[in-house]
């Protein structure tokens, strides 16, 4: 199980599916401390349209027009949804709600209508996600790891979605102080001179551009999934936000890794040879953690909420 | 009252003296707001106010609920945008004096469930000192442990947030403007909803701020203790009233015109005035 | 490109076939009653709750695939399929309630765990019904983002039917859900049991959702529980107004939408539909009467222009210096102030109108202090507009004479 066949078709998926869930966890922690879970939900919607429309413009599904894409259109969505709360007065999740499923919609049908037939790029993947086709063909075994040769022949998306992993864990290390600051109290930090409203921004950003990375690993909307299970019973773990992202980057982990292995090999264990979608495993382990941890989890509760 | 006076009858012409006059008396003041006009839509919460705040002195922004008082905080600190007006700190704009002002916003306007400590909390008002990257040294340990101290709150350090009554999180939050060493403290309803211990030791603390030579500012609802806590007093109704010393400003008078039908005279016959 | 017009002028039309009609007439009845049903959810502050309800419902739709097969019954029954759905999407909506009560998470978190968890877990079951049935199509994909080709005849009426129960729920139901989406504390105060009209309000949004799956699809049906009443609230202040306009728009929007669809039987139907009611809803946003972004601009910017103008010229009236450059402007351009800033002929006579309107705005609100009117005293409104005559004449009066501040009223 650990062999050539493992390192050829399990170890990059595994690899793509743990790194996607790191990325979205680690801006997931703040979403849902800022009351912005549904920020994510509406960020993993509009993934899809930035792609395309970055597709139509630049014809390629190169990772940086794709990243600009997606982090442009969760911008826009930011906005409008801001614009539509604003103008016509009316409650943040409504507004939401309006443009993440209207601009969904303008990107399935910019897809179904565009001739994407040359590349990997459809609507039942950016629904589910397409895990287990991320292969690393060129692979004969572990040595392959060392063999230049071999390494060149990785699938694109794992050096990106590396790439991704690393530049939010550092920008988060570096904007630590001004995130917790801002994210706890943000009218205190503002008085700071923080930019606040920017610190809000680049969240959003940030989050975006994991969602696209992790777009190709497990679709629109078990990305979510990522964004919110393991920050969620990270929440319930302990008591200190440092803690709290720790405990998140594990779940997500153990999410990612537990999820395919399960996908792929779980169908086995009945005696079916077909593996079933690594994605929805992956999000379906995520939140049988987030059950588990709020059954079992010792800061579960607030002071004075009642057992239960 | 501080006004810069010519006489109104005096001719209708606004001259540049009096325009350098009072940016000299801004540049006197710990803190100056000029012509502050803020409007939540399509009605201003704040209207026009001027208002003067001398160093040294301990003042109460008092006024009826709605009547914009807190507003008119948030936009001397820039939290929320002006419509029009002008912000003097120690003579100098808003941004050029952030270390110079700490601020201590209402109780009520964090999520207290965020998942932290009481000590790093007081830290956070080391903030412009430390910035992205800067090492924190045990003495910047000691002088938050310090200000916790100051407010009674120095077995707190390791609590979670979440178990403080309200009154120890009101604490908290001054040790977090304490930590910060400003000249000019900003305080949102401090004694709103806290224990009568607390309120004690806030406006100790308070006193002897104002005993080392810096500038308080609390936006205040109890009329009771206007005259024992303040030297000061802004009386606000989206307009200002009146401003000066509680001596001579904090008198029936003034109180019907800010809080009108609302405050029954009875009550204000109980009430400690200044004449 | 003219075939497609004729296709869809007949779907319009209602003469694209039987069935097609059918669709159309079903989306439509569908969307009237999410556009309604939608108007209490989102008027409750809970729109996005539907998205967890609606994602909810994917593994229901699996497991009574599943169930339906081991049975030996045709897997693709649409009221099996829908029963299946409503069973997981209550789960989902038990999940998030329990979930927001038992522990410290908010709702937004629940919401978002319970959609994503629930999808994925449905999308694991999808991959186990296709590799079961080797081959064979078992059209649950349609569910994800609808589609009405190959629709059966009584799919359609399954659809349609549905769409009528709901109307006539929401038509028995209107009253107790208005009071408690208006104001639950006095809802509950005259005796309406508000924790079963939520449960109750929650039932209607869930059936509207499962009866819509074929449809939109479970990704986009709750835009048609949001976007028309977002949409309708732009109209008016008025409850049962802002639900008559929303139950309009979601029809028209599933009306047109199945129509469009049906010339275009390669797209799918959801995201049409979705477009259509988006574009109502653009159309609202800019060119509402009240809360459109046109007039609200314009009115903005005048109340802008009419306050700088206000405050210079009480500053001019009480000779005090003006720093705020566009109070500046304001003043220069009416030539009330010269560009040195003294005050022009014109300009002090305005001065002392607006200084005698203050006085008077002030005497007015000692006298009216405790009127809710009193607010409109704001000194930006000429006095005229919120006073009679006789009023003014009084309050001029009183004017002339020192007012002793605090006398009774």
């Amino acid at each position: 199980m650990m062999g050539a066949e493992f390192v050829q078709l399990s170890l990059t998926p595994i690899l793509i599916g743990t790194l996607s869930a790191i990325a979205c966890a680690l801006p997931g922690n703040f979403l849902i401390l800022r009351r912005q879970a549904l920020i994510g939900d509406a960020i993993s919607h509009v993934v899809l349209p930035g792609i395309v429309v970055a597709f139509l413009v630049t014809g390629s599904l190169a990772s940086l027009p794709m990243l600009a894409g997606a982090a442009g259109a969760a911008l826009v969505a930011v906005f409008l949804i801001e614009t539509i709360r604003r103008l016509g007065r009316i409650e943040p999740g409504a507004a939401m709600g309006v443009v993440f499923t209207s601009m969904f919609a303008g990107g399935v049908l910019l897809l179904e209508q565009s001739d994407t037939s040359g590349v990997h790029l459809d609507v039942e993947h950016a629904l589910m996600g397409n895990l287990e086709s991320l292969i690393w063909f060129d692979a004969t075994g572990w040595a392959s790891l060392l063999d230049p040769a071999a390494v060149a022949g990785l699938p694109p998306e794992l050096p990106r979605i590396a790439l991704v992993a690393a530049a939010i864990t550092v920008l988060m290390l570096v904007f630590w102080r001004p995130l917790k600051l801002s994210t706890f109290d943000e009218g205190f930090a503002a008085t700071l001179g923080l930019p606040v409203r920017l610190i809000g921004l680049a969240l959003v950003a940030v989050s975006a551009v994991a969602a696209v990375a992790a777009f190709d690993a497990v679709g629109s909307i078990i990305v979510i999934a990522m964004f919110i299970c393991p920050p969620a019973a990270a929440r319930l773990m302990t008591e200190r936000l440092e803690h709290q992202v720790a405990w998140s980057v594990l779940f997500a982990t153990l999410a990612a890794v537990l999820g395919y292995v399960l996908a792929g090999y779980g169908p086995l264990w009945f005696g079916s040879p077909n593996a079933v979608s690594a994605a929805g495993m992956i999000a379906t382990v995520s939140g049988a953690i987030l059950a588990i941890a709020c059954i079992a989890a010792p800061h579960r509760r607030r002071i004075g909420q009642p057992a239960g | 009252m501080s006004r810069i006076v010519t006489p109104p009858a005096l001719g209708l012409v606004a001259t540049r003296e009096a325009e350098a006059e009072a940016r000299a008396e801004a540049g006197r003041a710990a803190l100056a707001l000029r012509e502050i006009t803020v409007s939540y839509g399509e009605s201003p919460a704040v209207f026009s106010v001027d208002a003067t705040f001398p160093r040294d002195s301990l003042v109460a922004i008092v006024g009826p609920n709605g009547a914009g008082k807190s507003t008119l905080l948030k936009a001397a600190l820039g939290i929320v945008p002006r419509l029009s007006g002008t912000v003097t700190v120690f003579g100098m704009p808003l941004e050029r004096a952030r270390d110079r002002i700490a601020y201590v916003p209402q109780r009520a306007s964090v999520d207290w469930d965020f998942p932290t400590r009481v000590i790093d909390v007081v830290m956070m008002g080391l903030y412009r000192e430390l910035g992205l990257l800067g090492l924190v040294r045990a003495s910047h340990r000691e002088r938050a442990r310090a200000c916790l101290a100051r407010v009674g709150m120095a077995d707190f350090a390791e609590r979670q947030i979440g178990q403080l009554s309200g009154g120890q999180q009101q604490r908290v939050f001054l040790a977090r403007a304490l930590a910060q060493g400003a000249d000019l403290y900003l305080l949102d309803e401090p004694f709103a909803g806290v224990d009568a211990a607390t309120e004690k030791a806030i406006i100790d603390v308070l006193k002897e701020l104002k005993a080392e030579a810096r500038t308080v500012v609390c936006v205040h609802h109890d009329l009771a203790t206007v005259t024992d806590y303040f030297d000061r007093v802004l009386l606000i109704n989206t307009r200002k009233v009146a401003e000066g010393p509680v001596a001579t400003t904090f008198t029936g008078a003034n109180l019907q015109a800010t809080y009108g039908g609302r405050l029954a005279s009875a009550h204000i016959d109980q009430l400690k005035l200044a004449d | 490109m003219s075939t497609s017009l004729s296709v869809l002028a007949d779907a319009l039309l209602l003469q694209g076939g039987y069935n097609a009609a059918l669709v159309a007439i079903g989306a439509a009845l569908l969307g009237i009653a999410a556009g309604a049903g939608g108007t209490f959810l989102f008027l409750r502050k809970r729109a996005l709750v539907s998205d967890a309800i609606a994602h909810a419902t994917l593994p229901g739709v699996g497991l009574a695939f599943l169930a339906m097969v081991a049975f030996g019954l045709d897997g693709r029954s649409l009221i099996g399929l829908i029963a299946g759905s409503a069973l997981s999407a209550a789960a989902g909506l038990f999940a998030v309630e329990w979930i927001t009560r038992r522990t410290r998470l908010a709702e937004d978190t629940a919401i978002g765990a319970v959609l994503s968890v629930f999808f994925g877990f449905g999308i694991v079951l999808l991959t186990v019904i296709q590799t079961q049935s080797q081959g064979r199509q078992a059209g649950l994909e349609g569910f994800l983002l609808g589609s009405t080709a190959g629709m059966l005849f009584q799919d359609a009426v399954v659809i349609a039917v549905g769409g009528v129960l709901a109307i006539a729920a929401l038509v028995a139901l209107r009253r107790p859900m208005t009071m408690v989406a208006f104001d639950p504390g006095f809802a509950a105060a005259t005796g309406v049991n508000t924790g079963r009209v939520d449960m109750a309000m929650m039932m209607l949004v869930l059936a509207v959702t499962v009866t819509g799956l074929k449809i939109v699809g479970l990704v986009l049906i709750v835009a048609l529980l949001i976007i028309p009443a977002v949409a309708a609230r732009l109209w008016s202040e008025r409850t049962d107004r802002v639900i008559l306009a929303a139950g309009a728009i979601g029809g028209v929007s599933g009306y047109l939408g199945a129509a469009i669809s049906a010339a275009a039987p390669g797209l799918p139907t959801g995201p049409i539909i979705v477009l259509v009611s988006f574009a109502l809803f653009l159309g609202s946003l800019l060119f509402a009467p009240q809360r459109g972004v046109l007039a609200a601009a314009i009115r903005h910017r005048s109340f802008q222009l009419r306050l700088h103008r206000r405050q210079g010229l009480l500053s001019l009236a009480r000779s005090e210096p003006i720093f705020d450059p566009l109070t500046l402007r304001v003043l220069q351009r009416e030539g009330l102030i010269r560009t040195d800033r003294v005050a022009t002929e014109d300009g002090r006579a305005a001065a002392a109108r607006a200084l005698r309107d203050e006085r008077r705005f002030e005497i007015a609100r000692e006298i009216h202090r405790d009127d809710p009117f009193a607010h409109r005293y704001d000194g930006l409104t000429p006095i005229e507009d919120v006073m009679t005559p006789d009023e003014i004449a009084e309050i001029d009066r009183l004017v002339n004479r020192p007012l002793s501040v605090g006398a009774p009223a």
